[in-house]
């Protein structure tokens, strides 16, 4: 729970007496229990077991403190996550009854309860930690390094595993030209989507003239199925507020935004409190650690729109204008919010840049490739065996992400496509799967870094569709202030409906990609400019699969209702009638003993015969 | 100056100052590159949306937007290349995929943006033709139709709205594909904040906004296009005129041109079909055996010949009086007073002016030498304070209304509003004092104290301008705040807190109108804000001054050209004798040197039989003029009546002789606007039936009367003002073609005068006046509980003559209501809506109540347009001493429901 400090630290030294203090208090194998509250953990209800832990440990008259509430651990998919210490004995799809066995055999009795372990499904073994998990095994964490370990509601959790010990060195022995000179030899790109170098762009407002200057952290991850941001915001809201207040003293800021997307309570929860501890603590505010350093941060939340984690559309909202772009003729480094100097950079950004002065530009940089440094998170989501968060170093390939990490495709399916980049990214096919990760080979493949979202397909998807679903996305949150964008993506969608629909005609795909290079050439933002690349590079990947919908109204992936038939195998028919029994339309007919038959005529490609099947006996074909 | 910046556009090099876009860089080389989100005429700044004016840059990797992006040295651009056309051909094909393909029958074509593009590129029909928006076209009020198929999202009806007319009324909703433009979701236009200004329609490039008048009226190539100026109030805005088959079809401003740069309001944009209206007076009516019949000119002409000459001879020329009018040319006004002066052989000449700014005009000339505006209205977004007392100016002169909102919301501007109502300025406004009516002395004089004991006074601009400087300080010292507060009723702190606001303003404006002039002590509260604006050095600089807002077209130069009983043309006085002998030389006649009678005095003078005729020029007395059954009595008991008129007022209606006259399209002269500059006005149709222009009337009456008087044109008339007219001396019709010139400008070469009083005072030093608060003539009592204030709606215009002949305005507002507030409302149970009937010691009326809480408790609010319930049979006759102005701004009256009608 939060413990406010009691009064402001006033100098780096007392900083540094408080972490011994908390060192010392928390040496030796102490007990604790972390339970992910984490949105994924929290929608598995890990919020009761916290509760259950408490009430545990209340009976057993231990401290309540042992059991604290930890951020996201990444391994989503095995939610509710336990880590019990001494011994970070990583306990897997907890469920409430098993807390009082954990209770009694790990936290009482030191051992460890087998069945709760991850069991390793290509060698059956138990790992007991996670570091002999293979989904952890291939990562590198350094923005996640304390998610899932520390409290995110506690500065002293912060403090203790060196929180803020990079902001009191800047503020004590390094100049913010050499703060700078860090990050530039960091080579430090922006996680946003852009990639960005993140020292180029302080260095612009850190020279452009004008006073106030603002530091501003975009934490409106609006890509479907991203969840990097809003697990470090969860988890580990001070690195971003350490982050912040670093680049504020580089840049000479003294007031910093956090927008935060609405739909994130939690996360705004816990910046608050972090921003309120920070405070107390002496670490934001006026005269941070008695420096003469001055930096503050308010948060603001936003209402939603995808267009809102757009730079300017984001600094229109922050000052209560409509969220829309504008036209960059002015950067935003020299003119940004309330035509101010503004520096913007993401969340993962701002969380890598404590780690970067703490431990140098040089490590930094020794990780990743030559123009893509340090590591990066993605939200590895889809067709895997292991969804989650994952952290891996720059440079590493698609594929052993996929299924080094990932674990593969599940289900013994094939792999079709992986989609990186958010909505506006593209989709990268099997023979790309060594392709490195880093911002230009991406981009090279006609897809992007983005924000780091990752979307395995399988041998099921249909790539046409997965376009379709991407543009009606996009159409949907287009904010329609520029021509090509709002009639240009409302058109994609239309002629994309209509060859999912079967409806598809000769020179659909050349009109695709004019609009798409109409888009990527004249739309006023980077949301225009990228929307068609999901269209783009599946036409580029798979064009086959659009020639097949549109010159034989087939779907090859037998996703597109009505480009493929249901057929009852009459040799795997053992004539029960369900199929018949629940067809909406009477299109099946059949007695006892007779295979059953779909009549094509009628036949309205629900799909109820294939699920109610008990014999696999209805084939898409 | 930074150095201009040279850059080559299509193979030719130009140099523009920094800063300036390729746009309008382009611009210069007379390339015009397509654009359609983007109008740069009314100064909105670009958005960059449409994305059809891109240009390639060389080394730039996209195209860039030329309406936006600035030129940098040695540039090279391309604004056509085969990629680009390709490019905005797509855009076209885009935007006409969901718009509908009936230029055949819109509106709009030929002047359509969309089409003019489609067709420079060839676009016959889209590629990604699809279903079109299937939404019918909405007319959710008299005037503005949108229809949302043809909106094109471009955005310039938000930005003219917000950015220009600062209504902030409609704005995008939705987004992506679903985007439209529209109020509120929820609100009716008419709940919205919307002022029906319509300047949407003008900067709407394609179909998507019109006018629901214009319907079916003809399109762009077949409109003459005329312009004009503006026939309702004192703005002088310039009207485009366009003309089909006779008619005005609609009225459009012309951006960049004249005061308004193009903005115009709803009334001039919608208010002047009055023009062709069927009640339009078309011939001469004599009344005969009680009737008034027709009659040909030469009948009627030479019967008010006749008898003016009749009534001269036998009763002396003062028994005669003339009322000019403050909406005919100013040619018309000067021919006016000639002929009551030099024909007749009377100074029994005046006109509205007297009910509106007469005391404007004798405190300002007091205190400073000249009795006009000082500065310009285009200054007063250079104001860091305005200053508004008793002006609701987005009502009554919209225009300058949009002004200062711009203004605030530039963030410049700090404005402090003193009104007893809450009008929409307030809403604007850092401070608004609430003051109780005609207590606006003490409001003064107690801002002054503030400034003088917190030592903000301009003491070299005391020294080196003025005089009477300690008369005044003695007579602010007792005028503390707290003092003021119980007079007034406005919180000591918002006195002290505008005071300090106004004086530490680098450039502060006072801005006033009706609330401080019609009163019994208007030209102490005019001679008050003099004061205030000396005491701090604001005036004779941009941005500052004291600012009366002239309410009628032509006020200005009706009071300029000597139609006022006290002075010739330039404010010569008839009792000074150098002037009279000036004019006498001038005029070949001999003049009175007699100070005539003032529109009050007529009346009281017809009333007790001292005047025996009365010749009234387009003014409606039976409407305006205070205590209107005392007026009517008085003009009954006229031996003659005549009135010329565009209609057949409810004064016309008393009339003896009708003539029918030319409204202000089918006629050329001109007119001065409130910040006193002259602009043409211009024939566009011939005036209906046998109805003639003013001034060939009064032409033809003279000469009848035997002084011969003829102008082959206004042109010749405007030659003899500024011969005897020292301030139009400069003043000629071919100076005037664009923009016109504001006075002083006395001679050929002076280029007009934007604001007075730099570095001397018209008369020298300016003058303080030690002014003492006297209470309004007629307080509230137990029998007359509330104080009535009248004024105007944005709606209509003086007494309705024109406004309410016109379809949309008298749709807008078709019935006059009194304000009252919710507690007052409430204790006497009248509902919203509900009639009331209110009565002072004059008269009675009956009209629907409006509960509100513009107005303060205890105070009702009335407007003077409605001739079904006219607000001046209520209102007391009570004359400011000096300017003869009556007391229109407090009354005591009563109001209850209107008693239930008897079975």
């Amino acid at each position: 729970m939060t413990v406010v400090a009691a009064k402001p630290i006033s100098s780096p030294a007392a900083l540094q007496r408080k972490r011994e203090q908390l060192g010392k208090q928390r040496s030796g194998p102490a007990k604790r229990v972390r339970v992910c509250i984490g949105t994924g953990c929290a929608a598995k209800g890990s919020r009761r077991l916290y509760e259950l832990f408490v009430e545990a440990m209340k009976e057993s008259d231990m401290a309540v403190e042992a059991v604290i509430c930890v951020g996201c651990h990444g391994f989503c998919q095995r939610g509710p996550i336990v880590v019990v210490e001494p011994g970070e004995i990583f306990y897997q799809q907890v469920e409430e009854p098993d807390v009082a066995e954990i209770f009694r055999e790990t936290v009482l009795g030191g051992r460890v309860v087998e069945r709760l372990l991850y069991e390793d499904p290509v060698t059956d073994k138990r790992a007991k930690t996670a570091a002999e998990i293979p989904f952890y095994r291939a990562q590198q964490r350094i923005v996640l390094a304390h998610n899932g370990v520390i409290d995110p509601t506690s500065i002293d959790d912060y403090i203790a595993v060196g929180g803020y010990g990079a902001l009191a060195k800047a503020l004590t022995a390094m100049t913010p030209e050499q703060v700078l000179a860090q990050v530039e030899r960091s080579g430090l790109r922006g996680r946003g989507g852009g990639g960005f170098p993140t020292a180029r762009k302080w260095r612009s407002c850190r020279n452009a003239p004008g006073q106030p200057k603002y530091v501003i952290c975009n934490g409106d991850e609006g890509d479907p199925g991203a969840f990097m941001d809003r697990s470090i915001m969860e988890g580990n809201p001070h690195a971003i507020l350490e982050g912040m207040a670093l680049g504020a003293y580089a840049i000479g800021s003294s007031q910093g935004y956090i927008y935060v997307r609405n739909e994130y309570p939690l996360a705004v929860k816990h910046l608050r409190g972090a921003i309120e501890d920070a405070r107390a603590a002496g670490l934001l505010g006026q005269d941070i650690l008695g420096t003469g350093f001055s930096f503050d941060i308010r948060i603001n939340r936003g209402g939603g729109a995808f267009v809102c984690g757009e730079s300017t559309a984001l600094m229109a909202s922050l000052e209560g204008r409509p969220g829309e772009p504008r036209a960059k003729y002015v950067h935003t480094v020299e003119s940004g919010l309330r035509e101010k100097p503004t520096n913007l950079n993401n969340v993962e950004t701002w969380a890598n840049v404590p780690a970067i002065i703490n431990r140098g530009g040089e490590w930094f940089a020794s990780i990743g490739t030559e123009k893509s440094k340090g590591t990066k998170v993605f939200s590895l989501v889809g067709k895997v065996e292991n969804t989650g968060l994952v952290e891996v170093p720059m440079g590493i390939t698609l594929r052993r992400i996929i299924e080094e990490i990932g674990g593969g495709v599940p289900d013994g399916k094939a792999f079709k496509a992986v989609q990186t980049g958010g909505p506006s990214g593209g989709c990268i096919p099997a023979e790309h799967l060594d392709t490195a990760v880093d911002f230009d080979e991406l981009t090279e493949l006609g897809s992007m870094m983005g924000s780091g979202g990752m979307i395995v397909m399988d041998e099921d998807t249909c790539m046409v569709n997965v376009a379709r679903y991407f543009l009606n996305f996009l159409n949907a949150e287009s904010c329609g202030k520029c021509t090509p964008c709002r009639e240009g993506l409302a058109q994609m969608l239309a002629i994309l409906d209509r060859i999912t629909h079967g409806e598809g005609r000769q020179g659909d795909i050349d009109r695709l990609e004019q609009l798409a290079d109409l888009l990527e050439g004249t739309a006023l933002c980077a949301l225009g400019k990228t929307a068609a690349n999901p269209v783009l590079s599946t036409i580029r990947y798979f064009r086959d699969e659009y020639d097949a919908h549109i010159l034989q109204q087939r779907c090859p992936a037998k996703e597109c209702r009505g480009l493929f038939r249901y057929e009852i195998d009459p040799e795997a028919c053992k004539a029960c009638g369900l199929c018949l029994k629940h067809c909406p339309v009477e299109a099946i007919s059949g007695e006892k003993k007779v295979p059953h038959v779909i009549d094509q005529q009628k036949c309205t490609h629900c799909g109820t015969c294939l699920d109610k099947c008990p014999f696999g006996a209805v084939l898409k074909v | 100056m930074a150095d201009d910046v040279t850059l080559t556009i299509d193979d030719r090099e130009v140099s523009v100052p920094p800063g300036t876009t390729i746009f309008n860089a382009a611009r210069r080389l007379g390339i015009d590159i397509p654009h359609l989100c983007y109008d740069p005429a009314l100064g909105l700044a670009p958005t960059s949306s449409c994305r059809l004016c891109l240009v390639e840059v060389e080394g730039s990797g996209n195209p860039v937007p030329s309406c936006s992006h600035p030129v940098a040295p040695g540039m090279i651009v391309q604004t056509n290349t085969p990629h680009l056309r390709e490019t905005r051909r797509l855009i076209i094909e885009l935007l006409l995929s969901d718009h509908p393909h009936d230029c055949l029958t819109c509106e709009k074509a030929g002047a359509c943006d969309l089409q003019k593009y489609a067709y420079a590129c060839g676009v016959k029909e889209s590629r990604f033709a699809s279903e079109q928006v299937a939404v019918a076209p909405v007319q959710d009020g008299p005037a503005i139709v949108y229809d949302r198929s043809k909106c094109i999202l471009c955005g310039r009806c938000v930005q003219v709205c917000h950015e220009v007319q600062a209504s902030r009324a409609i704005d995008f909703l939705g987004r992506g594909f679903d985007t439209c433009i529209s109020l509120p979701p929820g609100q009716t236009r008419d709940e919205s904040a919307c002022a029906e200004c319509g300047n949407c329609i003008d900067v709407c490039p394609t179909g998507a906004l019109t006018y629901a008048g214009a319907e079916g009226g003809g399109r762009a190539w077949e409109f003459e296009q005329v312009r004009t100026i503006c026939p309702y109030c004192g703005c002088g805005c310039t009207l485009v005129l366009n003309i089909h088959d006779g008619r005005i079809v609609h009225i459009t401003g012309e951006p960049g041109l004249g005061v308004s740069k193009g903005l115009l309001c709803v009334k001039g944009r919608f208010g002047t079909d009055f023009v062709g209206h069927e009640q339009r007076l078309t011939e001469p009516l004599i009344r005969t055996g009680g009737e008034l019949v027709p009659a040909t000119w030469d009948e009627a002409l030479g019967l008010v010949a006749e008898r003016l000459t009749r009534i001269r001879d036998t009763h002396g020329p003062d028994s005669i009086a003339g009322l000019s009018s403050a909406k005919t040319t100013n040619e018309e006004n000067y021919l006016m007073q000639k002929f009551m002066r030099a024909v007749v052989g009377t100074n029994n000449v005046d006109h509205c002016a007297r009910l509106c700014h007469a005391s404007t005009v004798v405190g300002l000339a007091r205190a400073f030498g000249s009795g006009a505006m000082t500065n310009s209205m285009d200054e007063f977004e250079l104001a860091d304070a305005i200053f508004v007392i008793g002006s609701n100016t987005t009502e009554c002169h919209p225009i300058i209304g949009a002004a200062i909102k711009r203004a605030v919301l530039s963030g410049k501007t700090t404005l402090i509003v003193a009104d007893p109502r809450a009008i929409e300025l307030t809403e604007f406004a850092a401070v608004h004092m609430q003051q109780k009516g005609g207590t606006d002395v003490a409001l003064a004089n107690a801002m002054m104290h503030v400034i003088l004991a917190e030592g903000l006074q301009d003491n070299s601009f005391l020294a080196e301008r003025t005089e009477g400087f300690e008369d005044l300080a003695r007579a602010v010292e007792p005028y503390t705040p707290e003092m003021a507060a119980k007079i007034t009723g406005v919180p000591a702190a918002l006195i002290a807190e505008s005071a300090c606001i106004y004086a530490k303003a680098e450039a502060a404006s006072i801005i006033f109108s009706m609330g401080i002039t019609q009163h019994t002590t208007g030209t102490d509260n005019v001679l008050s804000l003099a004061n205030l604006a000396m005491l701090t050095g604001n005036i004779g600089r941009p941005g500052t001054g004291v600012n009366p807002l002239r309410g009628q077209n032509n006020v200005q130069g009706a009071c300029d050209l000597g139609a006022l009983p006290n002075v010739y043309p330039g404010y010569q006085k008839v009792d000074d004798e150098a002037s009279r002998q000036k004019f006498q030389k001038a005029w070949g006649a001999k003049l009175s040197p007699n100070v005539g009678l003032t529109v009050v005095e007529m009346i009281d003078a017809a009333a007790d039989g001292r005047l025996k005729a009365l010749y009234v020029v387009g003014e409606n007395p039976m409407l305006s003029d205070p205590d209107l059954n005392h007026v009517e009595e008085a003009l009954k008991n006229l031996d003659l009546l005549v009135v010329q008129d565009i209609f057949l007022s409810e004064t016309a209606q008393l009339a003896d002789v009708v003539l029918p006259a030319a409204s202000f399209a089918e006629k050329d002269g001109t007119f001065t606007n409130t910040e006193r500059r002259v602009q043409r006005v211009r024939k566009a149709l011939d005036a209906p039936g046998q109805a003639l222009p003013d001034w060939q009337i009064l032409c033809d009456l003279a000469s009848r009367m035997g002084y011969e008087m003829h102008y082959d044109h206004p042109s010749a008339i405007q030659d003899e003002i500024a011969s005897v007219t020292p301030s139009y001396g400069g003043i000629t019709y071919d100076r005037l073609q664009e923009g016109g010139l504001q006075w002083p400008c006395p001679d050929r070469e002076h280029p007009g005068t934007p604001y007075l009083h730099k570095g001397k005072f018209a008369r020298g030093l300016g003058k303080f006046h030690a002014v003492e608060f006297i209470p309004p003539r007629e307080p509230p009592d137990d029998e007359y509980p509330f104080v009535l204030s009248t004024g105007r709606v944005l709606q209509h215009f003086h007494t309705g003559t024109m406004s309410r002949r016109s379809d949309v305005l008298d749709t807008l507002v078709s019935v006059g209501t009194i304000e009252i507030h919710p507690d007052d409302a409430a204790r006497l149970g009248i509902a919203d809506s509900e009639t009331v009937r209110v009565a002072s010691r004059r008269g009675q009326i009956e009209l629907p109540a409006r509960v509100t809480e513009r107005v303060a408790p205890g105070t009702l609010f009335l407007a003077f347009h409605y001739r079904e319930a006219p607000a001046n049979r209520l209102t007391i006759a009570a004359l400011d001493p000096i300017a003869k102005i009556p007391e229109l701004k407090v009354c005591a009256v009563r109001i209850e429901p209107r008693p239930a009608a008897k079975s």
